[in-house]
């Protein structure tokens, strides 16, 4: 009966965009993977995002951006968790984003961009082979 | 263990991310988790603990969050637990009630953690007792711990808190009488939310009326209050009954009391965790085994029961006395 660890994800949704179906769906599959996820809802912003992970102690923030913005969002997600020291903690993205901005926001320390296509389940053994390691 | 002092030094520099860590921690039952829990100084506690239970949607994490920039405002150190449901299928859990904290973000003094209940069914999640003692050593003043919320009384938080708050909604009303059994008994301050809709009044006065039934039971009259979470409004008084509660049991000697009910609680769970993963970890072959002759009738359940938990105890007690 010795309990597992657990893994956590914030899945949050930075930007002005105001549709999280995507996210809930996201993070109703990681749920049913047995992965704890923590929702915070519509409009944050990157200090809020940073926060709320490293308080809640998550493995991954998963952002899920409609608007336009990521380019801006995402690398300064990363950035501020590095300034706090947390730099261990995975980003990773979704929404509309095109192909062609995929190879920048890798560079800027987004570990992984799912793109429309890709399957839950995909983005459930990418979580699952990639966390834990803390 | 290493890995233990460091955690140990930070949390003594009060670095958050150590916090977060250690509460990750005790809740896996990781090794080294109740080494570091015996590792923290043995003082009391100085934390002042609210629970915050109620039915669904009732507005809990609104008023949490409300209650929570009362406090900070004067001064306080605020920890704040938000407990929500894990699914008893997978294990995961989606933790929601943060959406409603938005205010309070940027702000120095507060620590909000999510947890998922992982299978206690009690409104409380089974590591609360000892992410509490986290929240306590690292220096909170207060902590709120927000329940799943059934609706239901939810025993655990009443084992576990000082002040109790129930909070109701307007349209309850005709059925106050039936309310979940015990509901009435577990509050120490009874609000009603959403008082902004049609009916607050009526379900104010019969839920005074039910109260005053059960009077009687203790010095302590239950207050019932109307609030309205999502402006704010009634929040003050809220937190002057909360007040006034406190003091009433520190005054009475209640306060001691409820909190050496609240030791025996966690004393007892730890070593009965201890006890039922040993037992599996060590059984588990036996219990399958055995299964298979109670479903062919060849034996039964108390039987079978019987004999393994004596097998379990007297193994445990030679292997004891070999290592002494
Ligand atoms: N009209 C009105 N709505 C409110 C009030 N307080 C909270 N709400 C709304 O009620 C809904 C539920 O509020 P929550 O604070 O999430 O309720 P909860 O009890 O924490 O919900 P669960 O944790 O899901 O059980 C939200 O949409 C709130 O904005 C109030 O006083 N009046
Ligand atoms: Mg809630």
């Amino acid at each position: 009966m010795a309990e597992q660890r657990k893994i956590r994800v914030l899945v949050a949704k930075p930007g002005l965009d105001g549709h999280d179906r995507g996210a809930k769906v996201v993070a109703r599959a990681l749920r049913d993977a047995g992965m704890e996820v923590i929702y915070t809802g519509l409009r944050q912003t990157p200090e809020q995002i940073v926060e709320a992970a490293i308080q809640e102690d998550v493995d991954v923030v998963g952002l899920s951006c409609l608007s336009g913005a990521h380019n801006h969002l995402f690398p300064r997600v990363v950035e501020l968790l590095k300034a706090k020291d947390a730099a261990d903690i995975l980003v990773v993205g979704g929404g509309v984003i095109p192909e062609d901005d995929i190879p920048f926001l890798k560079e800027s320390g987004v570990k992984e961009i799912f793109t429309p296509g890709t399957s839950t389940g995909d983005v459930v053994n990418f979580i699952r082979s990639h966390a834990g390691s803390k | 263990m290493q890995a233990v002092n460091n955690l140990l030094e930070r949390l003594e520099a009060r670095d958050i991310r150590a916090l977060a860590r250690a509460i990750s921690l005790v809740e896996d039952s990781e090794e080294g988790a109740s080494e570091l829990l015996a590792s923290l100084s043995p003082r009391l506690s100085g934390s002042r603990i609210i629970g915050i239970t109620g039915p669904p949607g009732s507005g809990k994490s609104t008023l949490t969050s409300k209650l929570a920039r009362d406090f900070l405002d004067r001064g306080e150190k605020v920890g704040l637990l938000l407990i929500d449901p894990s699914s008893p299928f997978s294990g995961g859990a989606i933790l929601g009630d943060r959406i409603r904290m938005q205010e309070l973000s940027g702000r120095d003094g507060i620590y909000i953690r999510s947890l998922g209940s992982r299978g206690s069914v009690g409104g409380l999640s089974q590591a609360t007792a000892r992410v509490l003692r986290l929240l306590e050593h690292f220096g909170f003043s207060v902590i709120i711990i927000e329940t799943v919320g059934t609706g239901q009384a939810e025993t655990d938080v009443v084992e576990t808190v000082d002040s109790v708050v129930v909070v109701a909604v307007p349209g309850l009303g005709d059925d106050i009488q039936a309310m979940k059994a015990g509901i009435m008994e577990i509050a120490d301050v009874f609000v009603v939310n959403k008082a902004d809709k049609d009916g607050a009044d009526r379900t104010l006065r019969q839920i005074e009326a039910a109260l005053q039934m059960q009077e009687g039971q203790g010095m302590h009259k239950v207050p019932v209050l109307a609030t309205v979470a999502s402006s704010g409004q009634g929040v003050t008084e809220l937190v002057a009954a909360l007040d006034a509660h406190y003091k009433y049991l520190a005054d009475s000697g209640e306060l001691q009391r409820r909190r050496e009910r609240r030791l025996r609680k966690e004393l007892i769970g730890y070593v009965t965790s201890v006890l039922m993963s040993d037992f599996f970890a060590r059984s588990q072959a036996d219990v399958d085994a055995k299964l298979a002759d109670i479903i062919q009738g060849r034996t039964d359940v108390y039987t079978v029961g019987r004999f393994l938990s004596r097998k379990y105890i007297n193994e445990r007690v030679e292997r004891d006395a070999k290592q002494d």
